[in-house]
């Protein structure tokens, strides 16, 4: 349980009975008047956003929310399927839970899936993950027009810009926090 | 590792506090500026504990602890014993604390400018804050406009006065009665009303409801309000005044109710004021003002946070 006084940004609560995350908070007190915290949640399960403002004498319950390692298994009619490494359960994801984390989910990789009670709500991702170019145009030496980088296709689909020497079929490192280009990966 | 080379752990603070250069060198001129307005029209300058046995029991103002007795909340009870024995023109700028109070506005420990003038009702008072502010901003070199978060505000007098009534039924959705039936006051006051007070010009809110009337006196001909003003610069509360109340009887019932109210909200209940209530039946019809020193250099160092003009947060400790 919390007070009006433990609130701040990032902290997850309860509110009719759906997890909340405060992305934004406020301090105020009128004159003599009575503290007031104003908040601006994000309901983590749909993206939702509210305003509320609270007294000092409300309460708040802690969002039951936990993390567990899941392996992603296969992509179906736009719902994403994991599989917990410890307990072997599949819980899917919809797209819109998955977001762009999807420009890099291959076969096998191990990502953090976040739990309300037994639902998923969403998704981190390692911070590198290495994917396999499957489409470049080829490197021409001395080619200055196509300039410091050119697009490329991942075995996802994804397309970024990286290096003119990167070929297709080579392993990349990719950022997920970023979308971008790190290193090529040396086998 | 010596403290000040480049790697040190010291080195981020050292820029921190660097950065803020300029900001404290505002609000050392600020605090001269203030006292030699004070000086210069006549007033004494005194000190009162900082240590007190009995905080006023205010609902909504909660004092810190320290062994048996408080740190205080603001000096207001000292000063005015000090009206009542004869002391007719005071100012004290002093450090005062409230427990729980921490935003982008409030500290916990603040510092705080009172003055009392015996005489004065807050209609005067009022004609003197015009003048305090504008003449300390003259002495900062900035003269009568300052610049505040993408705006002009004119300080040159008279500044705009709005009752809280008619505040209610120009900036809010419902008007004063309504909200105090509802019990919202304090949620349309700092949602709706403030951020439009003191724009272009500073703006004196007063005529407060009885109800937060505090140790402000009521009006003769309509005792509903209470002689209280407060003054909005930029969106921003700056201080609270009142007509000051000087009968005892009134004030001891009045404490009693808040001191009950603190019960009920589970808060901890002060020590009887008891000598303050004593002296307040010689306390001579004067008017007294509050105003927050950090609130005021957060203005003329055009600062978004309090934390912007003071050298450590509490957080930087």
């Amino acid at each position: 349980m919390y007070n009006a006084s433990n609130l701040k940004k990032g902290l997850k609560i309860l509110l009719e009975n759906e997890p909340y995350v405060i992305i934004d908070f406020q301090f105020s007190k009128p004159g003599k008047g009575q503290a007031l915290y104003r908040c601006k949640l994000r309901n983590m399960i749909n993206g939702a956003i509210v305003d509320r403002t609270y007294r000092s004498v409300d309460t708040f319950e802690k969002a039951d929310l936990r993390e567990r390692k899941m392996q992603y298994l296969y992509n179906q009619d736009n719902e994403y399927c994991f599989m917990d490494v410890e307990n072997y359960e599949q819980p899917m994801l919809s797209s819109e839970q998955v977001g762009d984390a999807k420009h890099y989910l291959i076969d096998g990789l191990e990502v953090d899936i976040l739990l309300f009670g037994d639902m998923p709500i969403g998704i981190t991702l390692p911070n590198f993950v290495n994917l396999t170019v499957t489409q470049a145009d080829p490197w021409a030496k001395g080619d200055s027009v196509s300039g410091d980088s050119k697009p490329i296709t991942l075995e996802t689909g994804y397309v970024l810009r990286v290096p003119p020497f990167i070929e297709e079929g080579t392993k990349i490192t990719v950022d997920t926090r970023t979308g971008e280009y790190v290193t090529r990966v040396k086998e | 590792m010596l403290p000040g080379s480049k790697n040190s752990p010291g080195k981020g603070d050292q820029e921190r506090l660097a950065a803020k250069s300029e900001n404290l060198r505002l609000r050392a001129r600020l605090i001269h500026a203030i006292r030699h307005f004070f000086v210069d029209h006549g007033y004494l300058e005194i000190e009162t504990p900082h240590l007190i046995p009995a905080p006023a029991p205010e609902v909504h103002i909660d004092a810190v602890k320290v062994g048996h007795v408080f740190l205080h909340t603001s000096p207001e009870l000292c000063m005015k014993r000090l009206l009542s024995a004869g002391y007719p023109k005071i100012f004290q700028i002093c450090k005062c604390f409230r427990e729980g109070e921490r935003g982008k506005k409030h500290l916990s420990e603040f510092t705080l400018l009172e003055w009392y003038r015996a005489g004065f009702d807050y209609m005067a008072l009022m004609d003197e804050c015009e003048e305090m502010v504008l003449s300390v901003s003259r002495d900062l070199g900035f003269g009568q406009s300052i610049l505040y978060q993408q705006g002009y505000i004119n300080l040159e007098g008279p500044w705009e006065r709005i009752s809280v009534e008619e505040a209610f039924d120009r900036y809010s959705s419902l008007s004063m009665k309504k909200a105090l039936k509802k019990g919202c006051f304090d949620e349309v006051m700092v949602e709706e009303i403030e951020p439009h007070l003191g724009i272009s010009k500073p703006v004196f809110l007063y005529d407060y409801p009885a109800s937060f009337a505090a140790l402000a006196k009521l009006k003769e001909e309509a005792p509903d309000f209470a002689e209280r003003f407060e003054i909005y610069m930029g969106g921003l509360e700056l201080a609270n005044a009142f007509s000051e109340l000087t009968d005892a009887g009134e004030q001891k019932t009045r404490f009693e109710t808040d001191r009950r109210e603190r019960e009920r909200l589970g808060k901890s209940v002060y020590p009887f004021p008891k000598r303050f209530l004593e002296a307040l039946s010689d306390m001579p019809s004067s008017a007294g003002i509050a105003l927050g020193v950090d609130r005021l250099a957060m203005i003329f160092a055009d600062a978004k946070k309090i934390d912007d003009v003071v050298s450590f947060a509490p957080e930087e400790l």
